[in-house]
């Protein structure tokens, strides 16, 4: 098994015609992943990649069966589709898209207080279960099918554990980019709790950085509810108070959301913590000697 | 974004919260002209730098002759103001803002913003007002008191009564109380503001309510729906650096160290930087290049990075996603070349035909150190900062 999306994951694409949409579709389809089409606006009933194009999200569901979507929309039409996706009745909606205004995503997870649907990002690589699916901007061929589950706020840090856990022959099951702004879907808990539900996963990497305190609270729930081992990481030790760090949820204020306070929470919670990303590989194979 | 106190009080009147008489000036004659159209006895003159603290750094002035309004101005304006909240260089003061003198019965803090582990927006208000909230925060934190809206419901009548209750305002004072809340809620949806501080709220000998001081930052993410926000810029209260960065669409923070750090990714950035400390160097700046490298951004991020000559050696850390390692390397190769680097420069190549990158640089003969893996990388880098 895997988390979130598998072979049988039917999967479209908002903003399916424009650069980023077309070259992260045919990406998709080259891993093989079942994308079944796509929403334009203005361009319903033509076809792009050899796959149909929709005006909206209700049409391309209603014809796919569709239960996935991954958005491309540029930054200030991105909350809208991801609402378009919600109403049509989307089970998981990746939305890729970085610089999304945040009031307007405050917006967003309010309306999608009490429904089902599952939302990975904004401003995230994306979901991919290795060998089955890929939803997002990560190089494919890094990945190997395999044990480890891998939960990150960023996206470069997430193909060094990606690469790491290759190049020690642990695969992966799941990897999710949860992505860095401040207010997003999934967060590390909601993530974590299908890693420890799921068979196939028998370790997990998450890789956290300043602001917030998501790392924190996803440190009370390993400590309470997980029982496979975890390596962590943080990203952002030397970052100065007040400063955005590239991504806009990555701040210390007020002496909230630093380095130093997430990584000892960790630690207290039994995650083996590692100082540099380029030892995430050697720790996890740490815990599969024989 | 941040703005002038001067800005954000023009905004506050546009929604309704009241503020003192005054007038900005940017020289030594407009501060006395000012003062004049001010009627007041006394005027208090307030150096417009984008940092806290001005106070105790003698950036606020009270005046009770008119003839000292511009010799303190004039003081003030052209210099820099260096505050605790400010780098050793301080802020430039191009303008000040004159305005009458209050007389404080009482002063409160107030503020609003973005809550992002409630998806919402809090209030945030004490009576501990005038004061260092982060400070107050952490020796009482009982006397701040948090009030959450809900975004779907937005502002209530209640949160008010909540906020009075926290303060211990007198009744006489809730209805101003009231209007400057809504007030506060609607300008930060209005203007995509992330947070909203007025330190101090004062209560004058009149019974009035007032924001003596006024703070606004902007979500840098919506400013291209608000170009009557984005003209209130004011460029050189921030880095240089970080402003020509943002010309190339480059994600660049100065940090002050002698060994440059040049990456794709912010989250790979910022741990190159904190791999830089661990190894004992002090890491120049944080930068990320972004996924789709080419020639020309790197050559842009060298500039950078060289800029001010404080730099001993540049860290290169590249993971090649999509983006293959052997095209990147050909771009540092390019880049390095056209500027004829004289410092040494560590490339630490990683993913997509990294073998291929590393080959490249190797054979390029213009004496890049290639390195395998991050910690390998930052130790050689240190190394050679620490011999140049």
């Amino acid at each position: 098994m895997s988390i979130l999306i598998d072979q049988n994951t039917r999967l479209i694409c908002q903003g399916f015609t424009g650069k980023q949409g077309s070259f992260h579709s045919e990406q998709a389809l080259a891993y093989g992943t079942r994308l079944l089409g796509g929403v334009t606006p203005g361009r319903g009933g033509s076809e792009h990649l050899g796959l149909p194009v929709f005006d909206t999200v209700r049409e391309a569901v209603k014809q796919t069966d569709a239960n996935a979507t991954m958005i491309y929309v540029p930054p200030f039409g991105a909350a809208d589709a991801i609402l378009e996706a919600l109403d049509a009745g989307i089970e998981l909606i990746v939305c890729i898209t970085e610089g999304i205004p945040v009031l307007q995503m405050m917006r967003v997870k309010a309306a999608m207080r009490g429904t089902d649907t599952l939302l990975v990002g904004p401003n995230c690589p994306g979901v991919i279960t290795p060998g089955q699916c890929k939803i997002g901007i990560m190089p494919g061929h890094i990945h190997l099918p395999g044990k480890i589950g891998i939960v990150s706020r960023s996206g470069t840090l997430t193909y060094e554990a990606v690469h790491q856990t290759t190049q020690q022959g642990l695969g992966q099951s799941t990897c999710v980019g949860i992505g860095g702004d401040p207010i997003h879907g999934m967060n590390f808990i909601d993530v974590l709790i299908r890693f420890e539900e799921d068979d196939q996963t028998q370790a997990i990497v998450m890789v956290g950085e300043i602001g917030g305190n998501d790392e924190e609270q996803a440190a009370e729930f390993i400590k309470a509810h997980i029982s496979k081992p975890v390596v962590g990481y943080i990203a952002g030790q030397t970052a100065p108070p007040g400063k955005r760090m590239g991504h806009a949820g990555a701040i210390v204020t007020g002496g909230q959301g630093t380095a130093a306070g997430k990584i000892a929470a960790m630690r207290a919670a039994g995650v083996e913590m590692v100082s540099s990303p380029s030892d995430i590989g050697a720790a996890m194979r740490g815990f599969f000697k024989a | 974004m941040n703005i002038h106190e001067y800005q954000a009080k023009q905004l506050f009147r546009e929604f309704g919260i009241p503020v003192p008489q005054g007038i900005v000036a940017d020289s030594a004659q407009a501060a006395q002209q000012a003062a004049t159209q001010i009627d007041a006895s006394a005027w208090v003159i307030k150096a417009q730098i984008h940092a806290g603290a001005r106070g105790k750094a003698g950036g606020v002035k009270v005046v009770r002759e008119l003839d000292q309004v511009p010799v303190i101005a004039e003081a003030m304006l052209g210099k820099h103001l260096v505050t605790h909240q400010t780098d050793a260089h301080g802020l430039p003061v191009h303008q000040v803002l004159v305005e009458t003198v209050s007389v404080i019965v009482n002063e409160y803090y107030l503020s609003l913003l973005i809550d992002r582990e409630h998806e919402g927006l809090v209030f945030i208000a004490s009576a501990s007002g005038g004061m260092d909230i982060e400070a107050v925060a952490a020796v009482s934190p009982e006397k701040i008191c948090h009030v959450r809206v809900n975004p779907a419901a937005g502002y209530q009548a209640f949160h008010c009564r909540q906020i009075a209750a926290a303060l211990g305002l007198p009744k006489e004072q809730i209805a101003q109380l009231d209007g400057i809340l809504k007030g506060m809620y609607q300008l930060l949806l209005a203007k995509d503001a992330s947070q909203i501080e007025i330190n101090p709220l004062i209560l004058t000998d009149q019974g009035s309510l007032l924001a003596l001081d006024a703070k606004i930052n902007f979500d840098d993410n919506a400013l291209a729906l608000h170009p009557d926000i984005l003209a209130l810029r004011d460029v050189s209260q921030e880095d240089a650096k970080e402003v020509q960065a943002k010309l190339f669409d480059l994600n660049f923070i100065s940090l002050g160290g002698n060994i440059g750090c040049m990456v794709n990714g912010a989250g790979l950035a910022m741990a190159t930087m904190d791999m830089v400390k661990l190894k004992g160097g002090s890491p120049a700046n944080f930068l990320d290049v972004g996924g789709g490298t080419n020639k020309d951004k790197v050559k842009e991020a060298f500039k950078l990075i060289l800029a001010d000559g404080t730099v001993k050696a540049v860290l290169v850390n590249i993971f090649g996603g999509i983006v293959k390692c052997d095209v990147i390397a050909a771009g540092i190769l390019a880049a390095v070349d056209e500027m004829h680097l004289s410092i040494p420069v560590v490339v630490r190549l990683e993913g997509t035909h990294a073998e291929q990158g590393i080959a490249m640089l190797n054979q390029s003969g213009l004496g890049l150190v290639a390195a395998e893996d991050l910690n390998q990388a930052a130790e050689r880098v240190v190394a050679l900062a620490e011999a140049a």
